[in-house]
C-alpha cells in the first residue's frame, strides 16, 4: 500500500471533557487496553458513566511505541483461549469500529535455530491445531517460499532449520487502532480525559471510593487499572502488591523501503523481530533490556546485537539505515503470562503484567476486561490469569510462546 | 546504557555486567513453616519502585563478583555501590 491511499483524519476524533466529580467506572491508563475496555463496557454491556485518565496524551505510551504484532500461536490453552478470542476480534475490528486499522493477515514466522526449538516448535504447532489455532511447520525451503529475503543458507552460525508459520497473524497500524477505540468509545459517551495523573487511590473499609487525580478527586464505583509498565506505582496506591517487574522494550525502524519483507518474521534464539510497515519502514524488536526501569530508553548493546541477529536473517538490510529508536516500558510477570481479574480490595480491578506481548490482545482482554469489571468475576477466557495463581501455584508459564527473552 | 562503578574493578561499560534482580531478598529461615502466600510473596514478588531500588549485579566479564548498587530506577541515577553483606547506605 502507498502512501497516497491512506485515510485522511477528522479534525477531532473525540471530545475533550473536563472530569466530573463521579463516574460508575473509572479506568486508570488511557492506552490500547484502557480505550478498549471502555468501548467493550459501553458496547457490551452498557455502561457508559466512564472516564479513562491519562496521564500523557491518549495511546502515547507502549500503544505508541510497539511493534503492532498480532498472532495467537501461544503454546498453553489458557494463553490460545484469550489471544485468539482477541485476533478473532481483530479479523472483524474495522467493520465493527466503523475505523479503518489497516489490519494486515501477512503471517508470522517463528525461525527455529536448532534441534530443541524444532522440537517445541514441531510441538507447538500441534498444539495451536487442537486449539483450532491455524498452525503449520515449515522446512527452510518453505520458509523461503513466504519470506524470500530470509537467510536460509546452512553455513552461518545459526542456521534456520524451519519456522512455525500462522498465516492469520499479521500487523496493524497502532495508533489507528487506538484513535478508533477512542473515537468509538467517546460516540458511546465515555469521557476521555487527557493529561490527569492519578496521583492516590482512596479505599475505605476494604473497598475503592475514588482516585485522587491531578485534576481533584474522581468518586468511582469501580476503578480499572490499565496502567502497564506503571502497574506497581498505581497499584501500591491502594495497597495492592503486584508481581510484575518494570522493564525498557526497545524497537527501531529503518527509513523507507520499497515492499521487500512480505511477512512477518520472528526469532526467539538469535533474537530479531521484523515487519515492514504499510509506509515501508522496516520495524525492528529484540528482547528487554535485563535490567528494571521506567526510562522509556534502553542501552545500545541490545540494539547491536538486535542489528547483528538481523543481518545475518536478513544480509539485505545491510545497506539498509536505522532512522528512529525509541523504548516503551513493559511489565513482565513471573511466568510470563497477563494478570486480569479481581485484586483483593473489593471493586478494583487489575490488567497488568502483558510484559512484550499487550497489543495483540488489545480486543481481547478489553473485551475479557469490561465483563470482569461488569459482573465482578472474571469472564472464562481471563479466569486463569487471576492474582491468585502465584499463591495456588496454577501458572500459565508461556515463556516458549511469548517470543521475546523475558 | 549504564557506567556501572563495580567495588573492585572501577567503573566499566552495562555490557561487562550480569543482573540479579532485587537484593536483600533473604532465603526464608524456616522453609516449612511458610504459608502458600508467603512462598509465593518469596517466590514472585518482588520491589518496583519508580526511584531509589537495591539491586545485584555479577561483573561476568571480568572479577565474576556480586555486589549491590543503589539506582533510581526513574533516572537510572546510580546513587550507591557497596559490597555484598555491607548494609545499604542510608543516605540512598
Amino acid at each position: 500500500m502507498s502512501t497516497d491511499e491512506l485515510p485522511e483524519h477528522p479534525d477531532r476524533l473525540w471530545n475533550s471533557p473536563e472530569p466530573k466529580s463521579s463516574y460508575d467506572v473509572v479506568i486508570v491508563g488511557g492506552g490500547g487496553h484502557g480505550l478498549a475496555t471502555a468501548y467493550y463496557l459501553a458496547k457490551n454491556h452498557g455502561i457508559t458513566d466512564i472516564a479513562v485518565l491519562e496521564k500523557g496524551w491518549l495511546a502515547g505510551g507502549n500503544m505508541a511505541r510497539n511493534t503492532t504484532i498480532i498472532r495467537s500461536n501461544y503454546l498453553w490453552d489458557e494463553s490460545a483461549g484469550i489471544y485468539e478470542h482477541s485476533l478473532k476480534l481483530w479479523e472483524g475490528l474495522e467493520e465493527d469500529l466503523g475505523y479503518p486499522i489497516l489490519f494486515s493477515q501477512r503471517g508470522v514466522l517463528n525461525l527455529a535455530h536448532s534441534m530443541q526449538d524444532v522440537r517445541e516448535s514441531v510441538r507447538r504447532v500441534n498444539a495451536n491445531r487442537l486449539n483450532g489455532v491455524d498452525a503449520e511447520w515449515l522446512g527452510p525451503e518453505e520458509v523461503k517460499e513466504v519470506c524470500p529475503i530470509v537467510n536460509v543458507s546452512p553455513d552461518v552460525r545459526y542456521p534456520v532449520l524451519g519456522a512455525t508459520y500462522q498465516p492469520r497473524a499479521g500487523i496493524a497500524k497502532h495508533d489507528y487502532v487506538a484513535w478508533g477505540f477512542a473515537r468509538a468509545a467517546a460516540a458511546m459517551g465515555v469521557d476521555l480525559i487527557e493529561h490527569c495523573e492519578v496521583t492516590g487511590i482512596d479505599v475505605v473499609d476494604g473497598r475503592v471510593r475514588a482516585v485522587q487525580t491531578t485534576g481533584g478527586r474522581i468518586a468511582a464505583g469501580k476503578v480499572a487499572l490499565c496502567a502497564a509498565g506503571h502497574s506497581s506505582v498505581v497499584g501500591r496506591m491502594a495497597g495492592v502488591e503486584l508481581p510484575v517487574q518494570s522493564h525498557p522494550l526497545q524497537a527501531l525502524v529503518s527509513e523507507l523501503l520499497e515492499p521487500v519483507h512480505p511477512t512477518v518474521v520472528m526469532s526467539n534464539a538469535v533474537h530479531v523481530y521484523v515487519s515492514q510497515a504499510h509506509k515501508g519502514e522496516l520495524v525492528m524488536g529484540a528482547g528487554i533490556d535485563a535490567y528494571t526501569s521506567y526510562r522509556q530508553r534502553g542501552a545500545f548493546h541490545i540494539i547491536e546485537q538486535q542489528m547483528a541477529a538481523a543481518l545475518e536473517l536478513f544480509p539485505v538490510f545491510a545497506r539498509a539505515h536505522v532512522l528512529r529508536t525509541w523504548g516503551g516500558v513493559v511489565d513482565v510477570s513471573p511466568d510470563a503470562s497477563p494478570v486480569v481479574g479481581l485484586t483483593p480490595v473489593d471493586e478494583l480491578y487489575v490488567n497488568c503484567g502483558w510484559g512484550t506481548g499487550g497489543f495483540k490482545a488489545t480486543p481481547g482482554v478489553g473485551w475479557c476486561y469490561a465483563h470482569t469489571i461488569a459482573h465482578g468475576e472474571p469472564h472464562p477466557l481471563n479466569a486463569a490469569f487471576s492474582l491468585e495463581r502465584f499463591t495456588t501455584g496454577a501458572l500459565v508459564d508461556e515463556h516458549g510462546a511469548a517470543a521475546v527473552a523475558h | 546504557m549504564l557506567l556501572i562503578p563495580c567495588p573492585w574493578c572501577g567503573p566499566r561499560d552495562e555490557a561487562e555486567f550480569h543482573y540479579g534482580g532485587q537484593a536483600h531478598v533473604a532465603y526464608p529461615d524456616d522453609p516449612a513453616a511458610l504459608s502458600d502466600t508467603e512462598w509465593a510473596r518469596y517466590l514472585f514478588f518482588r520491589d518496583n519502585p519508580k526511584g531509589p531500588f537495591a539491586e545485584r549485579w555479577n561483573h561476568t566479564a571480568a572479577c565474576r563478583r556480586w555486589f549491590n548498587v543503589v539506582r533510581d530506577t526513574a533516572t537510572n541515577e546510580i546513587h550507591a555501590v557497596y559490597r555484598t553483606g555491607e548494609t545499604r547506605p542510608v543516605s540512598a
